[in-house]
């Protein structure tokens, strides 16, 4: 036994501190991952909702919606009908009678759907997991240390994103229903209630976005200092896995981007409760709408960024170790990373083609823009020079790494089709951004969450996770996923704006009547497919077959810590010898070499 | 040559800022975006506005006299908080908890003072709904006055401490970041006096 006054310590904890207000990086992190997966089926649920409205328009829901018949002359006939009849009779106005009477949709509840849809998934669901759930777990067991370097700023943040999360749930329930300004929040949209009927619903969505900013710098504090201060001996920047490098780059973003946000919000705040006008452009008052979409884009590009880099960080990570292969390029994957962290933030103008901004300016945010494809192709070369020729293993991660790398190739590519301000500016703000941003987000990042929660459940909770269902779960959802975003396209390139509750009310959209019906199936595949993914993440957890210290014979750091993860994570702190990714080394008897083995040594030695 | 002998935190391998001073300074990178943020505001009215104040508020006069001699109280806050600093690295407790007092002192006379011109801007008619001047105005001067407020209560935290004898030449810390927090707070007026009441 080596003594250690971590693992000393914190043997008698109570559930309390030990489950819930836990100073610990691994249950923080893991509580993050539960609570992005809880806001997932939120977030998802929302976007199955309106996916109804747009393939059978203002037709009551299936289950909950009411019977034709009683639509048309009151006549009771299923269990919904009397739900109907019941909430009809009472003299409260009740939230289902509002919000879509006998169960179908009005536009001004389609309009907080997908207002809330992205919100959800942007702030509560990838963020948090990527960076809150695979930051917090990751980043001391893969650099060498016993903790974060601030454990209670830690767990502030994870609960201020609990408050932010509650605070944007109620929004839901308040009077005037909740932000309908589309997730963006342009002004003077979401500036002055009088547009949107919205009153407290976009306070609330302002006031839990301001929460969950402080809840990042509070992590990325964190993320930063620890990496910088607390790396093992021997783990220089240089040695560090990609994965806790994109993690980096991503905490800089986050703690320079979000405050921006901050500000435009608070503003935002003045405006609807003091009476200001910075975004309203009266004549007394003098506000920019336009100013909105500057301070929202410049945190609103980096932040794109921030979605995705930690999808590459872990894909690297499972394409190298299942190609049992060095990364090709480490450095290069690193400056990539930099390069586009830095790009991101002279970029933002591509949002804004068509909001009357200075062409000349267009035409550099286009330049900019288009510069960023070339960091990206670097990564995807390497990515595919690392699978190149490599003793491939198909395990279930290694699939979802390379859907990672496909999918994001397809959203990287209709990227730099529509960074042309004369393109965009045929699609913008049409299904054609849909499609694209859902290749970036859900083909890139939530398949690399995927992909990292079944390769890190075993270091997690000491079991694998069922690979049947695992594999079933996979496929069912890239093809699912295909069939949902890909014909998106097609509609964007007709014409088929976003954000309409009825696209039948166009002449010119009632040819895509077939391709809406198409993708809403499709999304509820691709949205019941999610519900096998939680029920092995559950089951696994307790009945799952238990796992050894080191399953997919990884180098890193974090295997070398014993199953479960004590508290304190290593006996001894690691000495860290060599890189990352030192597979299939020529001349060496096993085709991996940890980081921590010592020079000239045996490859598995008894202790 | 073993290196599994290592002790786990080696004085070569001390990182060269401390956690607490990392962290700090990582922190000041997010206050200056959302100044950042503010101060583009403040930009975006100043130049597309041809005359400023605007035509509806000719008659406000900001108080630029007082507010100068406010800034060089200000400053001199910045200098009293580095002499608090360089009498703790002497181990002088004393002169710690003077140097502390002064610098708290200062911080609560610029706070009166921009309290009391306020007062006499919102009689004179410039208030939050004053347009985008008076808008800005307020948040931006807010926001700092905010920054120093929060501040001066750190400070005073930290004075508490060094009462109470927990400050050494050696251990030194919780002075050292609130000395960290001051400074910037101070550095950001000088920016934000020439640009809102001199440009």
């Amino acid at each position: 036994m080596h003594d250690n006054e971590h693992t000393e310590h914190h043997h008698e904890e109570s559930f309390i501190s030990k489950y819930i207000f836990s100073l610990d990086h691994k249950t923080i992190g893991k509580q993050f991952l539960i609570y992005g997966l809880i806001m997932f089926f939120v977030g998802g649920g929302l976007a199955l909702l309106f996916r109804w409205q747009l393939a059978y328009p203002d037709q009551p829901l299936p289950i909950i919606g009411a019977s034709q018949q009683y639509i048309d002359d009151g006549e009771v006939v299923t269990g919904a009908d009397r739900m109907w009849e019941r909430i009809y009779d009472s003299d409260k106005e009740e939230w289902l009678e509002v919000n879509m009477p006998s169960g179908v949709i009005t536009p001004e509840f389609y309009n907080m759907l997908f207002t809330m849809h992205a919100t959800i998934m942007v702030f509560f669901v990838v963020v948090p997991i990527l960076v809150g759930a695979f930051g917090n777990f990751l980043i001391p067991l893969m650099i060498g240390t016993r903790d974060m370097a601030f454990p209670i700023l830690n767990m502030l943040s994870f609960w201020l994103a609990v408050l932010a999360a509650i605070v944007m749930v109620l929004g839901f329930f308040v009077p005037g229903g909740h932000a309908s300004a589309g997730w963006t929040g342009y002004a003077p949209l979401s500036a002055d209630p009088q547009w949107t009927g919205v009153e407290w619903g976009l306070n609330l969505w302002a006031i839990s976005l301001l929460l969950q900013g402080f809840s990042s710098l509070v992590g990325s504090i964190n993320y930063i200092t620890t990496i910088i201060n607390m790396r093992a001996p021997g783990m220089t920047f240089f040695r560090m896995p990609l994965v806790i490098w994109s993690l980096f780059i991503v905490a800089i973003l986050l703690l320079l981007a979000f405050p921006v946000l901050s500000s435009a919000l608070a503003l935002l705040i003045f405006d609807r409760l003091a009476g200001t006008t910075f975004f309203s452009a009266t004549a007394e008052g003098g506000g920019d709408p336009l100013l909105w979409q500057h301070l929202f884009w410049f945190f609103g590009h980096p932040e794109v960024y921030i979605l995705i880099l930690p999808g590459m960080g872990i894909a690297s990570e499972l394409i190298a170790v299942f190609s049992r292969k060095p990364i090709f390029g480490y450095r290069s994957m690193v400056y990539a990373m930099i390069a586009i962290a830095f790009l991101g933030w002279i970029v933002w103008g591509h949002h804004m083609f068509q909001s009357g901004m200075r062409p000349g300016l267009g035409s550099i945010f286009m330049t900019t823009t288009m510069l960023i494809a070339v960091p990206s192709a670097i990564k995807t070369f390497n990515w595919m020079g690392t699978m190149f020729r490599g003793s491939i293993r198909f395990t279930t991660p290694m699939l979802h790494g390379i859907a990672f790398v496909s999918m994001f190739v397809i959203g990287g590519l209709s990227g730099i089709y529509m960074a042309n301000t004369p393109v965009d500016i045929f699609i913008h703000d049409t299904y054609y951004i849909v499609a694209h941003i859902h290749y970036v987000v859900f083909g890139g990042s939530l398949f690399a969450i995927f992909g990292g929660i079944i390769f890190w459940f075993p270091k997690m909770y000491g079991r694998y996770m069922n690979d049947v269902l695992a594999k079933i779960h996979f496929w069912l959802t890239f093809i699912a996923f295909n069939c949902t975003f890909f014909p998106m396209h097609i509609l964007g390139v007709g014409g088929h704006m976003r954000r309409i509750s009825n696209p039948q009310q166009y002449e010119f959209l009632q040819g895509f009547e077939g391709m809406n019906i198409f993708i809403t199936m499709s999304a509820f595949t691709l949205g019941f497919a999610q519900l096998i993914l939680v029920f092995n993440f559950f089951w696994s957890m307790y009945k799952g077959k238990v796992a050894e210290q080191n399953p997919w014979q990884v180098n890193t750091l974090e295997w070398e810590a014993p199953t479960p993860v004590p508290h304190g994570n290593f006996g001894q702190i690691p000495t860290v010898h060599r890189g990352p990714y030192e597979y299939s080394v020529p001349g060496e008897e096993s085709d991996w070499i940890p980081q921590a083995q010592p020079e000239h040594a045996p490859a598995t030695s008894g202790d | 040559m073993m290196a599994e002998n290592n002790v786990e935190m080696r004085e070569s391998d001390r990182p060269p800022l401390s956690n607490a001073r990392l962290g700090i300074l990582v922190l000041l990178g997010a206050e200056t975006m959302l100044f950042s943020g503010l101060i583009g505001t403040f930009l975006v009215f100043r130049v597309g506005n041809v005359t400023w104040p605007p035509p509806s508020h000719i008659g406000i006069e900001l108080p630029r006299a007082v507010t100068g001699i406010n800034t060089v109280l200000l400053l001199l806050s910045g200098y009293t908080m580095f002499q608090a600093r360089r009498a703790i690295q002497k181990d002088n407790l004393k002169q710690l908890r003077n140097w502390l007092l002064l610098t708290g002192g200062l911080g609560l006379l610029f706070l009166g003072v921009q309290g009391s011109e306020w007062v006499q801007l919102i009689r004179n008619g410039l208030t939050l709904q004053s347009g985008v001047y008076g808008g800005i105005f307020y948040v931006l001067i807010g926001c700092h006055a905010v920054h120093v407020l929060s501040a001066v209560i750190w400070l005073f935290i930290v004075l508490g401490m060094a009462m109470a004898g927990r400050f050494s030449a050696a251990r030194y810390t919780g002075v050292d970041t609130c000395t960290i927090y001051w400074i910037f707070v101070v550095a950001l007026w000088p920016i934000l006096y020439i640009l809102v009441y001199l440009s």
